[in-house]
């Protein structure tokens, strides 16, 4: 059976005054029908480049330099524009971050949801309107009829949140890429955000790719991770294999940089930054933060192997101590 | 408003020279316009050397001529070289717009840092005042002052630097706003800094940039006002050669069909004012990235 | 409650600056140099004559005094006399404001009709062809003399292609104007089915008000360009094309659709710069409206009539420019439902 969406070799390339950045660097990617993958990395790794190369819109000055995209099989790449239009927001829908902004300042908020139900489900006008009414309860936003005819900037931000998901879950989406859907709310809507995601998800069986920098959530939510770092993939595991047994050394860190109550740990950054994307180096970008660089990491990227079943890691100094863990 | 006082250079950041001339480079057209402008003024500078006739000879036979190779631009009613008129009439053209601008920078700029030096109700009052200037049309406003003041160069260039002056006002108030602010949150207050001090190392170097720019754009905008004020009759009066009163000559001679009478001093309008309008887009984008915004 | 609000906001900022307009226009009927008084007793006149004429007009009270006179004055609607005329000159203004008025809103709606269209294009088609096109358009548009641009058209379409007729006013020679309702002799003569001055009229105004609107196109152009660009790299229209939204409903739908309404602040400058350009193409044009009146009258030395064009022209931008902020919080629901 096809996996839900298969990401090949994926790169893609902005243009910049001072050069070509390159944001993604040859990626691999799977996610399966049904679960939530949580994409993880700091600020500039190149996970929102990821999503919005799945969908396709990646514009001027990014494009999409080499690798394929494969929903159900069907190489998207292939699709003609018409075609591709109608599986965004259909078969595979985003949640972005920022709720507010990311919602027409000067449309009345229910109308951007049922109208999505006019265009993708071709229903009537009256029936889009059932539908989206039915949405809007669903993501439990209290009072539906009124909020629905109230613009944006009179919502909350947990409610501009809760009007996203109805909006990319009114189609039943079979793939919603969340980016960062709970950043920028308060811890205890967040929770309730992420409550509501697990549900809909459950219950309408998509997929999550859930994009985020925090560990703490991805340890909520998620069944598989994936760790990207300066554009790359270093990393993908289980969830619970990834928090228990961290291979590569990023990941370490950074499971390492999660404040626990449970025992007295000290604040651990992650030294240093990601590295310039203008003219990377040649071999794994991770080198000038990490303790086991060596002449090989610098000229040469370490593949993406399987060290334990679904557990993949790109990392020559993991290769090497494995079995001293 | 922010408690933390914010990082400002005490002097531009410099650049490598390489870097520089790379992004004048990226602007061809604006620096083409600057070449333009300096043609021009070397023309005005030099009208006696460069411009083939006298611009007052006159010469009944060859009244009304068009474009030949004895007359480039053609002659007027009284055999008189276009050209030579023209190049003559950017003397006057460049010279006010000039004077008018420059004026109008000193004055406001002046104006600007006292008034938000000294804040309180001298800002208010002089906010006021802005706002009264600039509820008039600028073009409007120099006729009414023309009008008023009577028709000779001199009054032209003070009534389009009255109409000028606020922006630059209102431009050197803010920054001087934002450093007094600053100086107040910084610790080094204590040890008072003198007025000039805070003008000299902090106030200038940010407001050069968009001074710069503004001026230029509004050279062209003199120039523009300028010219069509003598073509209504007010301010520069034939037969002082001026390139508006040159066309508002011209105009009368449309019907008979001698166009190079109207056209020839309307291009050189064009031309000069386009010419300052792509120097200031270009010295926008060269002087500060960050001001560009969309382009 | 929040529009009532602003509204409240707006009008008291008026206040002000209408007071500062009245003295500056004051100021410049008065104080500077030249002797009003011996403009209207004219050059014969003997020095008793000249004191009578002065004390008349009150030029031998306090200055204060003579600025409430002149606002007591203006607000009754005396504006003084024209010496050409003889007439007060608010007569002659109410006279001439029709003309005016119909170049002015011929010209915006050519300067919306052919700007927004282009600012879009401009956008929606950034860094291609069309885009440099419409820049170079805009950017010598605005360095063009409006008198040349009108004289141009002239000799362009009047004397080489004879499409255009001889610039001599608002109507044909020997074409009665229609039955006067509102003085716009286009809505006038619809309005009464009057074809020959409806044709008519329309041929006059076709060539002042396309001067006008393209000198006062580009700035429209221009920031519906860089509004809409704005607008197209926001969250919520990558959200759109996220969402599958077809191309059209993105762009003319979704982003115009918060283009427009910054465009409406623009509006405002755009009256501005129409009443800048009217005195010079009225006159190109010999456009019988007030600007043409004003400028006219200089050439007798009258000076009432400008000195009250100038009041007039600030007095209604400063209308105006409260028209369209008003227009701005309604169409704005941000600020409309606060």
């Amino acid at each position: 059976m096809t996996e839900l969406l298969e990401i090949r070799d994926l790169t893609v390339q902005f243009e910049s005054d001072a050069g070509e950045i390159e944001a993604v660097d040859h990626i691999n990617l799977t996610i399966r029908r049904g679960e939530v993958v949580g994409l993880v990395g700091e600020s500039g790794s190149g996970k929102s480049v990821t999503s919005f190369a799945i969908l396709r819109l990646i514009r001027r000055p990014g494009r999409v330099k080499s690798g394929t995209i494969s929903f159900n099989g069907v190489d998207l790449a292939s699709l003609s524009e018409e075609d591709m239009r109608q599986v965004r927001g259909a078969k595979i829908a985003m949640i972005s971050q920022s709720p507010r902004t990311a919602l027409n300042p000067v449309i009345p908020v229910g109308r951007q949801i049922s109208r999505l139900f006019q265009l993708h489900a071709g229903l009537s006008a009256e029936k889009a309107e059932k539908r989206m009414l039915e949405m809007l309860a669903l993501v439990r936003i209290p009072d539906p009829e009124k909020r629905a005819r109230q613009y944006a900037h009179q919502l909350s931000g947990g409610m501009c949140q809760r009007v996203m998901i109805a909006m990319a879950l009114a189609t039943s989406p079979q793939l919603l890429l969340a980016d960062e859907p709970t950043t920028g709310l308060d811890v205890s809507i967040a929770a309730r955000i992420l409550d509501l995601l697990r549900e809909l998800g459950a219950r309408t069986g998509a997929a999550i790719l859930f994009i985020t920098h925090d560990m703490g959530v991805v340890a909520e939510i998620c069944d598989r991770v994936v760790v990207m770092h300066a554009g790359q993939v270093v990393e993908s595991a289980p969830v619970r294999t990834l928090f228990n047994h961290p291979a590569h050394p990023y990941t370490r860190a950074l499971v390492r940089s999660i404040p626990r109550i449970d025992r007295d740990v000290t604040m651990e950054p992650i030294p240093g930054s990601v590295p310039s994307l203008l003219s990377p180096p040649p071999g794994c970008r991770y080198v000038e933060r990490c303790d086991w660089a060596s002449e090989r990491c610098r000229l040469s990227r370490p593949p993406l192997t399987e060290v334990a079943p679904d557990h993949l890691v790109a990392c020559y100094g993991y290769e090497e101590r494995r079995g001293a863990c | 408003m922010s408690i933390l006082p914010i990082e400002t250079p005490a002097a531009p950041i410099s650049e490598p020279p390489s870097l520089v001339w790379r992004r004048i480079r990226r602007n061809p057209l604006s620096f083409t316009a600057l070449c333009v402008i300096i043609a021009i003024a070397f023309m005005a500078l030099f009208a006696p050397l460069v411009a083939p006739y006298s611009p007052d000879a006159t010469d009944a036979g060859s009244a009304l001529q068009s474009v030949s190779w004895q007359h480039w631009l053609g002659t007027d009613l009284y055999g008189r070289d276009q050209l030579s008129r023209i190049i003559y009439a950017a003397r006057v053209d460049l010279s006010v717009a000039f004077a008018a601008t420059a004026a109008a920078v000193a004055v406001g700029a002046l104006l600007g840092a006292v008034v938000g030096y000294r804040g309180g109700w001298v800002d208010n009052v002089a906010m006021r005042a802005v706002d009264a200037v600039m509820a008039f049309p600028a073009f409007v406003l120099a006729m009414g002052i023309t009008a008023a003041m009577g028709n000779s160069t001199g009054n032209v260039a003070i009534a389009i630097s009255i109409t000028q002056i606020p922006a630059y006002l209102r431009l050197i108030r803010g920054e001087m706003l934002r450093v007094r602010e600053m100086e107040y949150a910084d610790a080094a207050r204590t040890v008072g800094n003198p007025a000039w001090r805070i003008v000299l190392v902090h106030l200038l170097p940010n407001c050069l940039p968009p001074l710069i720019v503004q001026a230029t754009l509004a050279m062209g905008f003199a120039l523009l006002t300028m010219a069509s004020l003598s073509f209504i009759g007010l301010g520069i009066q034939p037969p002082q050669s001026e390139w508006g009163v040159m066309t508002a000559e011209g105009a009368s001679h449309i019907v008979t069909g001698e166009w190079w009478l109207f056209l020839f001093p309307g291009l050189a309008i064009m031309i000069t004012v386009l010419a300052f309008n792509l120097v200031g887009d270009g010295l926008r984008d060269f002087l500060d990235p960050r001001m560009r915004g969309i382009r | 409650m929040g529009f009532l609000n602003y509204l409240v906001r707006r009008l008291a900022l008026v206040l002000p600056t209408l007071f500062g307009v009245s003295l500056i226009c004051f100021f410049l009927t008065y104080m500077l140099p030249g002797n009003p008084a011996m403009v209207k007793a004219g050059p014969f006149a003997t020095a008793e004559h000249l004191a009578e004429m002065e004390h008349q007009m009150g030029l031998d009270r306090s200055v204060p005094e003579q600025y409430v006179r002149y606002v007591t004055g203006m607000l009754h609607g005396d504006l003084g006399e024209s010496s050409a005329t003889g007439r007060p000159v608010s007569q002659d203004f109410i006279q001439r404001l029709p003309a005016t008025l119909e170049l002015n809103l011929a010209a915006l709606l050519i300067a919306i009709a052919i700007g927004i269209p282009l600012g879009v294009l401009s956008a929606v088609h950034r860094d291609t062809f069309i885009d440099h096109i419409g820049r170079v358009v805009g950017i010598t548009g605005v360095a063009m003399p409006s008198f040349w641009t009108g004289l141009l058209f002239v000799y362009v379409f009047f004397y080489l292609l004879n499409v255009a007729p001889p610039p001599l006013g608002r109507l044909g020679s020997g074409i009665t104007p229609p039955v006067h309702i509102t003085g716009l002799y286009v809505v006038d003569s619809l309005m009464t089915g009057n074809w020959i001055a409806l044709r008519s009229s329309l041929h006059q105004l076709m060539l002042p008000a396309a001067t006008l609107g393209f000198s006062v196109m580009a700035p429209v152009a221009r920031m519906v360009r860089s509004t809409m660009l704005e607008i197209l790299e926001s969250d919520y229209i990558k959200a759109a094309w996220a969402a599958g939204l077809p191309r059209r409903t993105v762009i003319y739908g979704d982003a115009l659709r918060n283009a427009m309404i910054p465009v409406i602040t623009i509006l405002g400058i755009v009256f501005g710069f129409l009443m800048a350009g009217n005195a010079v193409v009225e006159s190109v044009f010999a456009w019988p409206g007030i600007g043409n009146y004003a400028v006219t009258a200089l050439m007798t030395k009258d000076s009432g009539p400008i000195q009250s064009f100038v009041l007039f022209v600030a007095v209604m931008y400063v209308a105006v420019n409260l028209l369209v902020d008003l227009a701005y919080g309604l169409a704005d629901p941000r600020i409309r439902l606060r």
